[in-house]
């Protein structure tokens, strides 16, 4: 097997990163994605002002739900986006005739994926303790959000690839991808609003271990099954 | 057209006959509860419809992976059967709770464990159904179909496991009964047995229903078959 494979393959990780930093200078030429997450993302919350009323009463029950859901919407539009770019311009076929393993593909999409969701996490929670004058800034809460982002991605970018290559394309990944990120969105909204109420982590640990095991079962299962989606 | 197997009729009157007695068993044979009332024998075909769909659920995902591994489309056929009659049979089981809920809990529907599990697990049927209708090419929408059943085979028990967090009120009338259940009885000999023969009948009726749809399955392939060939 070894003499096939030409010398210049890259590696496993050298593929991954290559795809990011791909997906990460396209972005800041363009900045189509990110602007559009980041207004979108600012629009629901000013929505939400509006429709709950967000008193200080209130705030204080409802502000982990009203982030999750601001994320969870901002990352669907960001999720598809990032997939028909690559649809549009025939990039996705380019990259599946690169001699590189599908799974380094799905990795590379994935964390630019989050990179994104990061970066427009990192604008809201500021802009919303300023806002509201809730103090987001510890350091489990962060830790919530960036693995519930990341079990997010997981399967968003697994079942993004599959919604753009449907008829429907960007009103199906919704559809799909919020029943089966149920667990991860009600787990992280659960430790997030226990974590603003001031409970101690220990209190929290069980919506915690819940995030990591999903994390973990998400990316495995999903990196086997990229290559069904993507084959041609 | 090839005729309807001996096998198949003979279920099909196997069924119907199951239906009659197990109706009879649940409206007459079954002693009246002493709490709720007659409409406690709800609870016969509610258990009866639960278990097929999520049998239904399991068989699908399953059949999922064999065809991720041997590429044969029967098993495709066999998954859109099982989704199709499950998401039947759970809309049904929802409907009779939601039923029986009236009087026992004096609501319509509730945020438990259970409901909330087969409500996202009948939203993954119905997204199912929608994603299959977007993908005109049948081997695509077969991969994309079985990637979307494993990934929904796995999310449910992690969602039944997070909803777990919050309080449930369902009651379990097999095995240990929580304290905060309300509804729950204690089953009489008699009770036992209409509820074996309600799940019994009720398995008996999916078998039947499935292999009817997988025939269908196999009908439209062909009628695709002879269209293709009458237009060349």
């Amino acid at each position: 097997m070894e003499e096939t494979i030409p010398p210049a393959t890259p590696s496993f990780s050298q593929a991954v990163f290559a795809i990011v930093r791909k997906d990460l200078s396209a972005e800041f030429r363009s900045r189509e994605l990110l602007s559009a997450m980041l207004v979108f993302a600012l629009l629901v919350i000013l929505i939400f002002n509006f429709a709950l009323e967000l008193d200080i009463k209130v705030r204080e029950s409802v502000t982990a739900g009203v982030l999750w859901v601001t994320f969870a919407f901002a990352g669907t539009l960001g999720l598809n986006r990032s997939m028909a770019v690559e649809k549009d311009r025939g990039c996705l076929d380019g990259l599946l005739l690169a001699p590189v393993d599908r799974s380094a593909l799905y990795l590379g999409k994935a964390l630019s994926n989050l990179i994104f969701m990061l970066i427009v996490e990192a604008v809201t929670l500021p802009v919303y303790s300023l806002l509201y004058n809730v103090n987001l800034f510890q350091p489990a809460l962060l830790l919530v959000i960036l693995l519930g982002s990341i079990g997010y991605i997981a399967v968003g970018t697994l079942l993004a690839a599959m919604a753009i290559q449907t008829r429907t394309r960007d009103v199906m990944l919704p559809i799909l991808l919020f029943p089966i990120v149920l667990p991860v969105l009600l787990a992280a909204v659960k430790a997030s609003a226990g974590l603003l109420n001031g409970a101690d982590f220990t209190e929290v640990s069980a919506p915690f271990n819940l995030l990591v095991v999903y994390d973990l079962v998400f990316i495995a299962v999903s990196l086997m099954l990229f290559e069904y989606v993507v084959e041609e | 057209m090839q005729s309807k197997p001996l096998t198949l009729k003979a279920l099909d009157l196997v069924s119907i006959l199951a239906m009659v007695i197990s109706t009879y068993l649940a409206l007459v044979f079954a002693p009246q509860e002493a709490v709720m009332g007659n409409v406690q024998r709800i609870f016969y075909f509610h258990v009866g419809t639960a278990w097929v769909a999520m049998l239904g659920f399991i068989l699908a995902a399953v059949s999922g992976v064999v065809y991720l591994i041997t590429k044969d489309l029967k098993w495709d056929r066999f998954e859109l059967a099982a989704v199709e009659v499950s998401a039947l049979f759970f809309f049904i089981t929802i409907c009779l709770g939601s039923i029986w809920a009236r009087p026992a809990w004096n609501t319509w529907w509730t945020w438990d464990v259970r409901l909330t599990t087969a409500a996202v697990a009948e939203l993954i049927f119905i997204a199912y159904l929608m994603l299959r209708q977007g993908i005109e090419d049948p081997e695509k929408r077969a991969r994309f179909g079985a990637v979307y059943t494993l990934l929904g085979g796995l999310s449910v028990p992690v969602t039944f496991l997070v909803i777990r967090f919050f309080r449930t009120i369902h009651p379990v009338v097999i095995g240990s009964q929580s304290a905060e259940a309300e509804g729950g009885f204690n089953m009489e000999s008699k009770m036992v047995t209409a509820m074996l023969f309600a799940i019994l009948a009720f398995t008996v009726v999916f078998v039947d229903l499935v292999w009817h749809r997988v025939r269908l399955g196999q009908f439209a392939e062909k009628v695709e078959q002879l269209k293709l060939k009458a237009s060349l």
